[in-house]
């Protein structure tokens, strides 16, 4: 039998706002432990959560931008259980009425474009940290991260394999750094994502029996998480065994998911709207308003550059999977209007240099007025391509624009036709062996020729027309012959 | 003689140098040692930092008359956080707590003037009617010291009745701050929800707490107020509607108004002598041209079972944080065992009532039950709040009875939880519906013990109790008596 699996994702982003979702803190990162809290995140008696009003606004831009409808009233639940990293030992978060309900996200498969299902948005607050004494048995809590604004996005369970899975987080991820809500940082925990799995043969409608898999923080680790779980629930439903309802947590180190807590031993988290906070109003004139600011998303700018710029698809991906880059390339396009030697410039010699440096096109030391000098100059032939380059290494140490570059070591390419007439008859006379060879038959010899042209010119003549040259000399001289 | 002054008379005195304000505060302090050890009302006396702001004052008496409240003498109820000052809220589990920052109306307060003398006891966490319920011990009525002072702010009604202390804050929940105003003589009001800041009041019910003023007289307690109400940024349900002039507006006339006489509240087994007095208020506001009118309130008896759901499930949650892991007792810190831990922390550090509502509320929000319990709970809540909307289209206030009963002996309904909750069924009905109530004290009944009656208003207009109380004390020529001590 064949099996098929079913898989909806639950991501926890992390905002990038300044202050934390109810109370003044900064929500800096790597401060030292506890430096980031007051009364309010310590959840210490009599204090009060006053939402944090950007937090809303990053909550309803990604609601736009993954078409979701947005709750008039939004109310804040908590949802109540017992762990040394949540101060009040409940978690402020919502539960009846979400910001944001029935959205769809467009993801690239094998197969094509699919809809991605969102079920929910909501805003929630982070927990802080515990730090395990490892020789003691002791523990520390560290509460800079308490009170930290998150969105909770719900996928529906419309993915069906690892790599559609892959995709979507991949295609969100994209979505909050575009929308300049949050930096997607998987390594530091900005960007996490749980997965509830289930398997069940193809063709079955019904849902089989789910797992939920957690702490799954690299993409490389939820496609070999999914693809373990997938492996062990086909290899119990084909033994016919019953996967049970639980949740796992996925051991990257060795390769596996290992049972944590079945349904039975799950909390009742005795969700209830908070006293503390107001229902929110979210009117129409405030969507609009975010509405406007909203930029131009991954999916549809690639298309456009596609469409546009007459790019291929590749080029289209690279440049658009990062904000800025793509900003960079319709900057440089817009001061030279060849796209695809744009495009060509940027991925091949830009990009590399930045990627050997660690760096992204924000810290570029050329700017892209800069480039698209260098760019023109190539065009117009006052430098040669393979000029260009050592130009460009020059440009990206010095910071220095191409043309004060050109004009400084005298690159400008030789395209004076009687100056390099007169090398071309020098280079001829001094080889009277390679002429020779030339003309009994042996063309080849013409690269030869134009490799001293280049030498008694420091590389500055213009190939082309020293090619032109060398053939109608060496045409002559076998005229002449004849 | 201090125990009588009110904030008028007291700041008369100070302001013509006829004594010092570091006198008034050492007489207020001296009243306090001696009167204390018999009624239990301060649980801490916060006397250094008390004679350090008066001697601020006294070296520079113009800062008296610049502020509203310079000068002026308050006692604070031991839930509401006072930085540097130990705030207990009545429970062994916050014991030691010495909270870092203060409460928004401390702050009000502070900033006007008022000295803090102390904090009061009142029942752990506010959960009760006698003040009883105190990891320190029970506060004792000034009026008969077998009696109890009412709760949970009862540490506050002793201290002002038995004149340690001219004001006091309180908090109100179901009653706390009306029930013990009246088991002790004063006059006390719950504002309407949302018009003084939680912001720093140890939550109890949070869609329920408020922070009101309690004082002898009808002007310390508009005076207060005066100071405390108005929105605050650090307290999302507070509300921005302007802060009406209650001083100023106090003795308008309040002959064209009419007050309300709800049946539902005189259908009960009331006290005669409860009775007879409200039967003549009614009469003495009529004689002041007042106009009263019979009204239905329908849904006034399902207030008890609304609230006993509604308050325990909100507290279950808003006690949580109480785990021994932050601040407060820690018990068994030994062992390397959190569940454990957890346990053992709550189990020493909450008192029997708090775990009964801690259980009841935990139950009414389970899955499976929420719907039945919270939720219907919640809708019977907007039943009474529109029966209060209904009646106020017909009345400015109505005039209902505070309890049904004088107040108990000490130990006589500490064991008994449901016939204790029966004490605040006048009183949770305003609460559920989030109005403005006022305790008025009238006389002394055949038992010397304070009778009065309870006005309740619509929502924000406090000036409207206020007025009405001063007018009736203005007709009965009012003169507030401390009890032989
Ligand atoms: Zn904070």
């Amino acid at each position: 039998m064949n099996y098929e699996a079913v898989i909806g994702l639950e991501v926890h982003i992390q905002l990038l706002t300044n202050t934390k979702m109810f109370c003044g803190c900064s929500t800096k990162f790597g401060m030292p432990p506890n430096t980031n809290v007051c009364p309010i995140c310590l959840g210490m008696p009599g204090v009060l959560p006053v939402p944090n009003k950007k937090a809303i606004e990053f909550a309803i831009r990604l609601a736009l931008a993954t078409n979701c409808t947005i709750s008039p009233v939004n109310q804040f639940a908590r949802k109540n259980y017992f762990y040394p990293d949540l101060p009040k030992n409940y978690q402020i978060s919502q539960y009846e009425l979400p910001i944001a309900e029935n959205g769809w996200l467009e993801i690239e498969t094998k197969n094509g474009a699919r809809k991605i299902g969102i079920v929910r948005i909501h805003m929630e607050e982070d927990a802080g940290k515990l730090i395990h004494d490892e020789n003691k048995p002791l523990s520390y809590v560290d509460f800079n991260r308490a009170g930290v604004p998150l969105l909770e996005i719900v996928s529906q369970p419309d993915i069906r394999t690892p790599e559609e899975a892959t995709s979507y987080l991949k295609t969100l991820r994209d979505i909050v750094v575009y929308l300049d809500i949050c930096d997607g940082n998987m390594e530091e925990g900005s960007f996490r994502c749980d997965a509830n799995i289930s398997v069940r043969p193809i063709g079955q409608k019904e849902l089989g029996v789910k797992t939920e898999l957690k702490n799954i923080n690299s993409f490389k680790n939820i496609q070999k998480a999914l693809e373990f779980e997938i492996r062990r629930q086909t290899a119990l439903l084909e033994r016919g065994e019953e996967v049970i309802q639980e949740t796992r947590l996925w051991d990257p180190a060795k390769g596996i998911t290992v049972g944590m807590r079945t349904k039975e031993e799950a909390h009742d988290y005795r969700y209830f709207p908070d006293p503390d906070l107001v229902p929110i109003a979210i009117d129409k004139s405030w969507i609009e308003e975010i509405e406007k600011t909203l930029p131009e998303l991954p999916g549809p700018k690639r298309k456009r550059f596609v469409q546009q710029y007459k790019l291929p698809e590749y080029d289209a991906e690279v440049l658009t999977s990062d904000k800025n880059l793509a900003n960079f390339f319709e900057e440089v396009v817009s001061l030279f209007p060849k796209p695809k030697m744009v495009s060509n410039w940027i991925m091949s010699e830009l990009l590399r240099k930045l990627n050997e440096e660690g760096c992204s096109i924000s810290d570029s030391t050329i700017s892209a007025s800069n480039l698209a000098e260098l760019l023109e100059l190539i065009d117009d032939q006052t430098i040669s391509g393979k000029i260009a380059k050592s130009v460009f290494e020059e440009m990206y140490e010095t910071g220095k624009r191409a043309s004060t570059i050109v004009e400084e070591k005298g690159l400008k390419q030789v395209t004076d036709a009687d100056f390099l007439e007169k090398v071309v008859s020098e280079v001829i006379k001094e080889n009277p062996k390679e002429v020779e060879k030339y003309l009994k038959g042996a063309e080849k010899v013409i690269g030869f020729f134009v490799g001293q042209v280049m030498k008694k010119t420091q590389g500055k003549a213009n190939p082309r027309l020293v090619n032109e040259l060398l053939r109608n000399k060496l045409k002559e001289i076998k005229n002449d012959s004849v | 003689m201090v125990a009588k002054l009110g904030i008028k008379e007291l700041r008369k005195g100070l302001l013509k140098g006829e004594f010092t304000v570091r006198e008034i505060v050492e007489s207020y302090f001296e009243r306090i040692e001696r009167l204390n050890p018999r009624i239990n009302a301060f649980i801490t006396v916060s006397r250094d930092m008390a004679i350090e702001q008066a001697l601020k004052f006294d070296e520079n008496p113009h800062s008296i008359r610049e502020k509203p409240l310079g000068g002026v003498p308050i006692a604070i109820k031991d839930c509401l956080c006072t930085q540097g000052i130990k705030t207990t809220c009545g429970s062994k589990i916050l014991q030691n707590f010495v909270p870092p920052y203060d409460a928004t109306c401390v702050k009000r307060l502070k900033e006007a003037g008022a000295i803090i003398v102390g904090k009061t006891n009142m029942d752990e966490f506010a959960m009760g009617s006698s003040t009883e319920h105190s990891a320190f011990g029970p506060t004792r009525n000034p009026w008969d010291i077998e009696r109890v002072p009412g709760g949970s702010s009862g540490g506050s009604a002793a201290a002002v009745a038995s004149g340690m202390v001219p004001v006091a804050l309180g908090t109100d929940t179901g009653g706390s701050i009306r029930q013990p105003a009246s088991f002790c003589g004063i006059v006390g009001l719950k504002p309407t929800y949302g018009r003084v800041s939680r912001y720093g009041l140890v939550a109890f019910a949070s869609s329920l707490d408020q922070v009101g003023p309690m004082g002898k007289r009808v002007d310390d307690v508009a005076m207060l107020l005066q100071i405390i109400a108005g929105r605050d940024d650090f307290d999302a349900t507070s509300v921005s509607i302007a802060v009406d002039k209650y001083c100023d507006n106090l003795n308008d006339r309040i002959n064209d108004m009419v007050i309300g006489i709800p049946k539902e509240y005189f259908s009960h087994k009331i006290d005669p002598e409860i009775q007879q007095a409200i039967e003549e208020a009614i009469g003495i506001f009529e004689s002041i041209g007042v106009k009263t009118v019979q009204v239905s309130l329908p849904h006034t008896d399902y207030g008890v079972a609304a609230y006993y759901i509604i308050a325990p499930a909100e507290a279950s949650s808003n006690l949580e944080r109480y785990d021994g892991v932050k601040y407060g007792l820690r018990s068994n810190p030994d062992k390397a065992d959190l569940t454990e831990m957890y346990l053992k922390t709550r189990a020493e550090g909450f008192g029997p009532e708090v775990k009964r509502r801690i259980m009841l509320g935990t139950y009414v929000l389970s899955a499976g039950y929420y719907e039945a319990y919270y939720k219907k709970a919640s809708q019977v809540r907007a039943l009474i709040k529109q029966d209060f909307d209904l009646a106020f289209k017909k009345c400015d206030a109505l005039i209902t009875p505070v309890t049904p009963s004088p107040p108990f002996k000490i130990g006589e309904k500490v064991d008994d939880p449901l016939e204790m909750y029966l004490n605040d069924i006048f009183t949770l009905p305003a609460s559920l519906a989030g109005v403005p109530g006022i305790s008025i004290p009238y006389k002394l009944n055949s038992s010397g013990i304070p009778v009065g009656f309870q006005l309740i208003g619509p929502h924000f207009q406090e000036s409207t109790l206020l007025k009405l109380a001063k007018a009736f004390h203005r007709e009965i020529e009012y003169n507030p008596e401390i009890p032989e001590l």
